[in-house]
Parts: structure tokens; sequence; C-alpha cells
């Protein structure tokens, strides 16, 4: 298929249409708002289910519900309309039923505004509902990598029976770039539905989904089935890019738009002599952690670069365990950070390590 | 659980519906729980529905439902269960859907969510138990606990000046265009019991034929957390809430209407 210039979030809701979603439940919110439209468009042209909910409340209740009867399912919506879904999110892990949710995410706390941001790095990552889980947690930086991504979530969440979380910031879902398409694929049958789905109890014993376990045994032993499974994905489904990394003496880690921009400081600081390598984690959770690890046996300091004050940089450090300096630099409130800013920000890691060494 | 055989010389004058399992219930003696279970069991056996039917649990006294209905369940988050059956019944438009929500869940917590999916005229059916109080919690008053009455969190009885009215949600959902049939019975008599058994079949029907939202509310009791012996609790909510919550229909559509007719 040839490439067409489209906006990220009309590719979002597409790839996802490709992808074979069977329905979408959302909410209008600034700056995911062409997912809903999208949809509410396109869904229906396909015989497939749109419907706009009351609430991010329902909508995530109501995609956790369709998610019961073994359909392929998502909602939309971007920062406090994910706040609103925590409740939802948490029942979901519980009961291992395949969703996808995108966060485009805007400006917080709060209100906060409609800019991009990437505030929400803790509540995909650690903190999303109540409870001990995770979510997949998926970061694009380019509407292409956006549609490739959101086919991922899908085949991740039947696969695993899990809760996937695409997250970009406003940026992704509003600019327009060349990207291509995945082809259609066929729309899963009821009769495909999985054996564990809620399909009527004929021929069979009845299924129950549930999240509710009374026993502290039985509810500790739902927690080591669902700590062994997130152990496996954990192992099996990292994911990051890497840039010039193989001679670098510094590392930039960023994600998402920040991620991007990264590419250019790099190409612009190895123009002035520095070496410098990026590494971009496209699964958020699980975190890139044991390659960032092994490159800091040959990179003299870390600088990780954000959208907000500081979240994703803590699971840097803890992948970096002391073994080299790791500093942060990042805007707030929407303010997207420049490479003019990025760089000034590597020579002062570099005064500091060198700083250091002179007093040894 | 072991249940008694039937020795083969006597007749059989009373079964498990094939839509009940034969799990023990949790619900405290007294309570009118099982005998709704039971009333929704034998309409699914009557309409020859249980294989295609699939329930949603609410939070509650009957958060354990699942367990009692032989049918398809799922657990949903307080107050939501009508948003997770809409999701269900809209991928699964062949199914029969039902939520089974007490008065706390549906008329406060989830009280939006029951609304809208009245509202949008879903394919669903509620069974909405309405004891006016929290019961698994404990007894705290709810939002259709009576004016002046006791509860664990309104200790001198609910004042109205502070707390508000008890909801009447058999009234505010008839208003809605969506809403195809609404209903307020009892469970606290033979008679009223027969009738409401008739209700959840017309409200099952009404789905069924595709007419929009039904819901049947039943008033019912809580011995246990009103303190009171089960005929005495019968006797109280005789007196009192069905002063306050009428009984009967407050929204039959035409086409339910027709459909009723026909019996």
């Amino acid at each position: 298929m040839a490439k067409e210039l489209i906006e990220g979030n009309a590719a979002i809701a597409e790839a996802a249409i490709r992808a074979g979603v069977e329905a979408f439940f959302g909410y209008p919110i600034t700056p995911q708002t062409e997912v809903l439209e999208h949809f509410s468009k396109r869904l229906p042209e396909e015989g497939r289910v749109f419907l706009q909910a009351e609430s991010e409340v329902a909508s995530i209740n109501m995609v956790y519900g369709a998610a019961c009867a073994g359909a392929r399912v998502m909602t939309s919506s971007s920062s406090p309309g994910v706040s609103l879904m925590q409740e939802g999110i948490s029942y979901i892990a519980c009961s291992e039923v395949p969703v996808v949710v995108t966060n485009i995410m805007r400006g917080g706390p709060g209100l906060g505004n409609v800019q991009p941001a990437q505030g929400d790095y803790f509540q995909a990552v650690k903190s999303a509902g109540h409870g001990d889980y995770h979510m997949i947690a998926l970061a694009a930086s380019s509407v292409q990598e956006a549609i490739d991504l959101m086919v991922l979530a899908f085949d991740l969440a039947d696969k695993y029976r899990t809760i996937v979380i695409f997250i970009a910031d406003g940026a992704i879902g509003q600019m327009m770039e060349p990207a291509e398409m995945p082809p259609m694929r066929p729309v899963r049958s009821p009769a495909e539905r999985a054996s564990w789905a809620l399909t009527g109890a004929k021929g069979r014993e009845h299924n129950i989904i549930t999240s509710l376990y009374l026993g502290a045994e039985n509810l500790e032993q739902v927690n080591l089935r669902l700590q062994a499974k997130l152990k496996k994905i954990a192992e099996n489904e990292v994911r990051w890019k890497e840039y010039s990394t193989e001679d670098a003496d510094f590392l930039l880690v960023a994600f998402g738009t920040v991620g991007r921009i990264c590419q250019t400081v790099v190409r612009e600081m190895r123009a002035q002599g520095m070496k410098v390598g990026l590494l971009r984690p496209i699964t958020l959770w699980p975190f890139p952690s044991a390659r960032i690890a092994e490159l800091t046996r040959r990179v003299k300091g870390i600088l990780t670069v954000e959208m907000n004050a500081g979240q994703m940089v803590e699971d840097v450090r803890l992948a970096v365990e002391g073994a080299c300096p790791v500093r942060f630099y990042g805007r707030m409130g929407g303010v997207i950070p420049l490479p003019d800013d990025i760089m000034p920000e590597l020579e002062k890691l570099d005064a500091e390590i060198a700083g250091r060494k002179e007093v040894k | 659980m072991t249940i008694t055989e039937i020795p083969a010389d006597m007749e059989l004058v009373y079964e498990y519906p094939e839509s009940l399992t034969k799990a023990y219930t949790h619900y405290c003696p007294g309570c009118t729980h099982g005998i709704i279970h039971r009333l929704i069991a034998e309409v699914l056996d009557e309409l020859d529905v249980r294989e295609k039917t699939i329930g949603i649990a609410p939070v509650g006294c009957s958060v354990l439902a699942y367990y009692y209905f032989d049918v398809d369940m799922a657990e949903a988050a307080h107050g939501r269960a009508p948003a997770m059956a809409t999701g269900l019944k809209r991928v699964s438009p062949d199914k029969v859907v039902f939520t089974y929500q007490g008065d706390g869940d549906l008329a406060s917590i989830g009280i939006a969510e029951i609304v809208y999916a009245a509202n949008r005229g879903e394919m669903l059916t509620t069974i909405f138990v309405n004891n006016a109080v929290y019961g698994m919690t404990g007894g705290q008053m709810a939002p259709t606990t009576l004016p002046g009455q006791v509860t664990t969190s309104s200790p001198t009885g609910r004042d109205v000046e502070t707390a508000g009215f008890p909801m009447k949600m058999a009234e505010l959902l008839a208003v809605l265009p969506g809403a195809a049939y609404v209903t307020r019975q009892s469970a606290l008599d033979v008679p009223g019991i027969r009738r409401t058994k008739k209700a959840i079949k017309v409200a099952f029907q009404t789905q069924l034929a595709g007419l929009g939202f039904s819901m049947v509310e039943i008033i019912s009791t809580c011995n246990t957390n009103w303190h009171m012996g089960p005929l005495k609790a019968i006797e109280w909510a005789e007196e009192h809430m069905v002063a306050y919550f009428p009984l009967g229909d407050t929204k039959v559509a035409d086409a339910v209407k027709a459909l009723r007719g026909g019996k």
C-alpha cells in the first residue's frame, strides 16, 4: 500500500480498524478527539460498533464488557480522561481480558492544557489503578510508528490476555505525516471468540469473569499468576531503538516526540565532535533496562530528556544502578524541548564528568 | 455440596430451575435475594434462553450472583454493570443480557450508567433490588433509605435537609424515551412475588423483541441490617417502603403493551 499524508489521531483509529477492532467506546477530549471522530465515521461503514459513551468511566466499562464477550475492542482518551478510567483498568487487568487503551497525553496536572506532554508516564508504567499489575505500555515517536504499534497492541493484548496502553503526546496525535497503512485484516467472527469468553453456556459449564477473590490465599494465587505472566512479558516483549550507540561516549534516553527530537541532537552533537548516541524506548513497560545497563559499560554519562518533571529518568537510574552519572532535562506544561535546549545539557554533562576526572 | 436425592416413590413437586446452579447461597436467612434469583431463573427457563443469556453481577450483597445463576456472567465494578452490559450486548446482539443491581450500586454510584443505558434504549434487562440500605458494608444509608430511617451512617434517622430524598428510580427512568418497560414490584408476599415474576418475564420479552431498555425494581427487605426478624421486616417494608415507593408500572411502551396483550 502506498504512503499517504495522514494525521496521527486518524491514523491510530484507522490502524485499529485494519487490525480488526470490532468496537470502540469513547468520549471526546482534546487532543485525542479525532480518534473518536474517525471511528464514528469508519466503524459504521465497516458494520462494526461505535458508541460515544456518557463518560470515560462508562467507556472503559463498556470496553470491559465487550472484551468479556471476546471481541477485539479499544477506547481512547487523553490524560484527565485516562485518570477516570483507572478503576476499570484495574478490573480489566485482574480479569485478564484483552483490551487496548490509547492515551494522547496533554499537559497536567488537573485540567492542565491541551498541549503535548509526557506527564502520564508514571500512570501508564507504574500506577494505573489500584493493586499489583502492569499494563504493556507502548510509545510512538512518529505517525508510522503509531500505526505499527496499534496493530502490535491488539496482538499483544490477545496473546497475553492483558491490557495494553498506547501512549503518545499530543504532538503525535495532531501532526500529519506520510505513512503507510497495514492491509485490512478480517474481523474475528463470533464463532471464533475465545473459549473463556462470555458467549452463552451452551454445551459447557458457565463461564465467569471476575476480579473478586475473597480468600487471601485465593487472591494471592491470582496475583502470582498475574506476576508470572508479567514476567513472561518482561522477558519477551521489550522493544527499543538505538541511534549511533556503537561508539557513543554519551547516551541520550528519550521516548515519543522528544525521542525524535533527540535524533537531531545526536546529529548536531556529532557534527560538533561529541560522540552522542540515543536509546529510544518503545515499550515503556517492560522497560529496556538490561540494554541500558549494558550500554553503561561503554558510555561516560546519560542524559534523559522528557516532557515532564522527570519520570522515566527514575527507571533509567534503576537500570544504571550508579554505574555512570544520569542527568535529566525536561520541560513541562506542554513545552517541547528543542535541540538548542538539549545540547547545552550534554555539554554540561561532559564538563561535569571531565571535572570529576580532574578532581581525581 | 450435596443435594438430597428424591426417593423414587415420591412425586417431584419442586426442582431447581436449570438457570440456577445448585450452590448454596451466602444470603442471610430471611433475605429476598434468593427468591428474586429463582424468579429470574424460572423466567430464563420458560423463555428457553439460558444458553444465550449473559448476566452482570453488581458490587453489593449479590456480588457473588455469578455462582448462583447457571449462565455466563461477569462481575462489574460498583455501579458499572449497565456500561459493561452495554459493551457486551453491542458486540453480541443475539445474546440476552441482564444486570442484577442493588440500590447503592444502581441509584447512587452507578446512576449515570443506568440513566444512559436506559436513555440509549439498550436492549438490556435490569433487575433492581431496592432494600433501602447498603447491605454488604453493614447497613449504611442508601440512596433509597427512607426519611427518618435509622442506619449506621444516619444514626438519628435520614435527614432530608442534609442527605436529600430517596431516589425514585422507576419514576426517574420512566421519563426516558429509550426505556420501554419500567415497573416497580415487591418480593414481600406471594401475590407480590407472582406479579414480580410476571414483570421479569415481560422485561426479558421486551429485550427479546428488541423494544428497548427494561427494568424491574423490586421492593425487598434486609432484616439483618434493619435489625428485625424476617416477618417484621416484611411488615415494615409493606408499611413504609411501599408507601414511599408505590408499586406498579411507571412505563409501558405501546409495543410492550401489545406484547403483553397476547396473554
